[in-house]
């Protein structure tokens, strides 16, 4: 970098001192600054004024306007309510299967209820409903226990497995594996289920064994042609859906640990645990009714 | 007498670091109490075979060893820093980039604030004192004071760094942002930093100039408040002596307030104060033109540092915090705008007159844009603490896009400037090894810069209204995993950005790395204290 002579500006003088040969000139603030500077200063003197701003000893200036983003939320909230109560009674009094044929009750549950899906239930069954490993598919028909708009609400409101409310859908297989079946008799058994849902086993000289065992333990609750029970949560295990995995590693797995999965009770009359009130209860059983397996 | 104390305190540190190691509670501990008693053993051994050796560094010249090793390590953390932003920055956009083998150690939560620190605090901090330490020697015309203790600083710091980077990755963190640190890297940071300001007051009070100069007041700005805002923030108290959890002293609003008290001013203090500091000095230098006006760095000075101190607030609209505080923290950003251009202006006029720079100097270009994205993000900044504003902005991609143009343009940028200025006056090379090699820097790292803003406004904007969108009942649309999903192209898109910004870091370091090796000598002009 060639050393250039520095150009002073015409008028302007630097302030004379010099650091490691940084000098400073003596230009005067840029006028549009500091009109600019004093316009925002004014600003926040009428907004502190008009807003709730400055803090006292005991509580802080409430301001002109009366504003309060808490108030403001409550508006919104009272407002909703008022709103959405009358239809809101209505949905919470009709008999449930009724709701589908009235189109203004069904078509107001199924956007509150897609809201409430959305909310609260899409972490577990994805927000397209579709599941997940451990998480039921609702889109389907395969149901593990019924698909009608009643006992969707039941599953709904009291859960899967909760200790706590008495009303909850409760299954428990059994952990084979735990000193029950030896692991040939369970090698056994899944080769034969995989059988039922039409797939190759892994030994095929295992089947006939299999057979035997499954009619002994399995079928008092998949029943003898492995078609499940919905009165007791047992799954058809002659389709090709699977909540946990229907290949040869994923069935030992459950026969041999059992498979424990628990949904939450969301009614909050049936359970402190609950957070949605009757309405958003029904609201979303008829949002997974009408999603495509809906029986 | 003073080398006796040091190797007492020394052994008496690596003894009781041992006994820490020996009844640490978790891993992050016992490998801090391990590293400490390494450091602290190392450091007794090698003060233990200079004992007697005659102190022969001269004293009438400015220390720039230390500033040399500190313009190697900014560039290293800077590389370090923007690889684990990359990393991160694909981690959200393919979520299998969370291996399995590395979880616990290596995923999206504990590199995050690996990322966020390595970038402010190893290379912003390491850059600030690197040039701080230079910049006020120079414009004191003075040594820095206190010997030994500004090595202690420097190399206190990087401990810092270390305890802190490797604390994030075994899952030390209080959960506080850009404070993560635990109870003892907090103490620990707090000696260094006082130690800074010592010898900061120090070389300031033995100045041979009449008058303190405009970026030394900006960067004793910085030295002081971050002082108070980390000693503050980080009131907790420790679960046990011998291990990494602590308690924090404030709970709820209280430390949520005092978080983004510390969290906003880290913004103002450390990248715009600090930064500020550094901008004065080599803008001028790397132009050769006097500061544009000596009024308006007074001005914009006092009014910056006394209103930024207020502006936190604005990170808690619409949440516990009453709304008095709220509207506090808007208005205060809103009147800190001027003050905050005041030092845009400065920069930028500085230049006038020395414009044709602009076409011939890539160095010149990087500083001007620099100030450029400085001044958008200090308009951005406080447009966003509007309340109204607020509500659609907070919490969404927007607020990443915003702190990445103010720091990858204002802070990288400017920081990269000075790595090139001091290179080839600290090594006495006639110039840099490839001013072309600065151009591509330049491009890469401003093409970088403008995808990853453009990318984060369209996705924090478009998830803004997502989240708020309802139907005719006033009922939400969207679950917010399909807020996440409809992020996906833009998320790659800003993980380029952040590519090409590292592949910026690491021509300029590879260009620095080929100046010290390559570039002609210059003949020693000045070698003594200029005394004027």
């Amino acid at each position: 970098m060639s050393k250039k002579p520095v150009q002073k500006g015409k008028e302007v003088e630097t302030t004379g001192h010099s650091w490691d040969g940084i000098e400073e000139y003596n230009n005067p603030l840029p006028k549009w600054w500091v009109y600019i500077f004093y316009v925002c200063i004014i600003w926040a003197i009428g907004y502190t004024i008009a807003y709730p701003a400055w803090p006292g000893i005991k509580e802080a200036t409430p301001g002109l306007l009366g504003f309060s983003t808490r108030g403001n939320v409550a508006e919104d909230i009272a407002e909703q309510q008022e709103k959405l109560g009358p239809i809101n009674a209505k949905l919470e009094a009709a008999e449930l299967t009724e709701i589908t044929t009235d189109p203004e009750l069904q078509g107001y549950a199924v956007s509150a209820g897609s809201a409430v899906f959305k909310t609260w239930c899409a972490q577990c069954h994805g927000s397209g409903a579709a599941g997940a490993e451990g998480y039921p598919n609702l889109l389907d028909n395969d149901w593990l226990w019924g698909g009608d708009i009643e006992a969707i609400h039941t599953t709904i409101s009291h859960g899967i497995r909760n200790e706590d409310d008495d009303d909850a859908r409760f299954s428990e297989m059994p952990a084979f594996g735990d000193d029950y079946l030896s692991e040939e008799e369970i090698d056994s058994v899944v080769n034969y289920v995989m059988t039922l849902s039409g797939q190759a086993p892994n030994d095929a000289s295992l089947v006939s064994a299999g057979a035997e065992i499954f009619d002994a333990e399995c079928s008092a609750c998949h029943a003898e042609d492995g078609t499940g029970d919905r009165m007791q949560g047992a799954p058809n295990l002659t389709d090709a859906i699977w909540l946990y995995g229907g290949n040869y590693d994923a069935l030992k797995e459950t026969v041999t640990y059992s498979r424990y999965g628990v949904m939450p009770p969301w009614s909050k009359e049936a359970s402190e645990a609950g957070r949605l009130t009757e309405a958003q209860i029904r609201a979303v059983a008829v949002y997974v009714h009408q999603l495509g397996g809906g029986e | 007498m003073l080398n006796y104390i040091k190797l007492i305190a020394l052994a008496l540190v690596t003894l009781l670091a041992l006994i820490a190691a020996n009844y640490a509670r978790d891993l992050a501990y016992l490998v801090h109490a391990i590293l400490v008693a390494v450091v602290a053993g190392g450091l007794f051994i090698y003060h233990l075979r200079k004992v007697g050796d005659k102190n022969v560094a001269p004293q009438n010249e400015y220390n720039d060893g230390l500033i040399r090793m500190g313009v190697i390590l900014t560039a290293f953390w800077g590389v370090v820093g923007f690889l684990v932003g990359v990393t991160i920055a694909y981690q959200l956009a393919f979520p299998q980039l969370n291996f399995e083998w590395a979880q616990g150690y290596m995923n999206f939560g504990r590199l995050r604030p690996l990322h966020t620190s390595a970038v402010i605090f190893a290379f912003g901090g390491t850059g600030l004192i690197t040039t701080s330490f230079y910049v006020v020697q120079r414009t004191s015309a003075a040594r820095l004071w206190g010997g030994g203790l500004a090595s202690f600083v420097f190399w206190g710091y990087q401990f810092f760094i270390v305890l802190a980077a490797t604390g994030y990755v075994l899952g030390a963190t209080q959960s506080k942002e850009y404070a993560e640190p635990e109870w003892y890297v907090d103490l620990w940071l707090t000696i260094v930093w006082v130690a800074y300001l010592v010898v900061y007051l120090g070389t300031i009070m033995k100045r041979k100039e009449p008058h303190i100069y405009v970026a030394n007041w900006f960067y004793l700005s910085f030295i002081v408040t971050v002082a108070m805002l980390h000693v503050v923030n980080n009131l907790s108290i420790p679960v046990s002596l011998f291990g990494s959890k602590s308690v924090q002293v404030f709970s709820g609003v209280q430390d949520a307030m005092t978080q983004w008290w510390y969290g906003h001013n880290a913004v103002g203090f450390f990248l715009t104060a600090g930064f500020l500091g550094m901008m004065y000095y080599f803008i001028p230098k790397q132009a050769e033109r006097p500061v544009f006006s000596y009024k308006l760095s007074i001005i914009h000075f006092w009014a910056l540092i006394f209103i930024y101190i207020w502006a936190g607030p604005h990170h808690l609209h619409y949440t516990a915090l009453p709304d008095w505080a709220s509207t506090l923290g808007m208005v205060f950003s809103i009147v800190l705008w001027m003050p905050s251009w005041g030092g845009m202006i400065n920069g930028l006029m500085t230049l006038s007159g020395a414009w044709d720079k602009l076409r011939t100097d890539p160095i010149i270009r990087m500083m001007v844009i620099s100030v450029g994205f400085y001044g958008m993000s200090t308009f951005e900044g406080p447009m966003m603490s509007i309340r109204a504003v607020n509500s659609l902005s907070h919490y969404t991609d927007w607020t990443i896009g915003h702190v990445h143009s103010g720091a990858l343009g204002w802070n990288g940028m400017i920081t990269f400037g000075a790595l090139y200025y001091l290179v080839p006056v600290l090594w006495k090379r006639e110039r840099l090894y490839s001013l072309s090699l600065v151009s591509w820097h330049f491009w890469l790292a401003t093409i970088g810069i403008v995808l990853y803003a453009a990318s984060m406004w369209v996705t924090g904007i478009m998830e803004g209204l997502m989240w708020r969108e309802v139907d005719a009942n006033g009922f939400l649309v969207n679950a917010f995993a399909d807020t996440v999903a409809a992020k996906f192209p833009m998320y790659v898109v800003r993980a380029t950005g952040g590519l090409l910004f590292l592949l910026g870091g690491l021509i300029m370091s590879y260009n620095l790395w080929m100046t010290v090796r390559k570039a002609p000598a210059k003949e020693p002009l000045v070698t003594a204290v200029p005394a004027e």
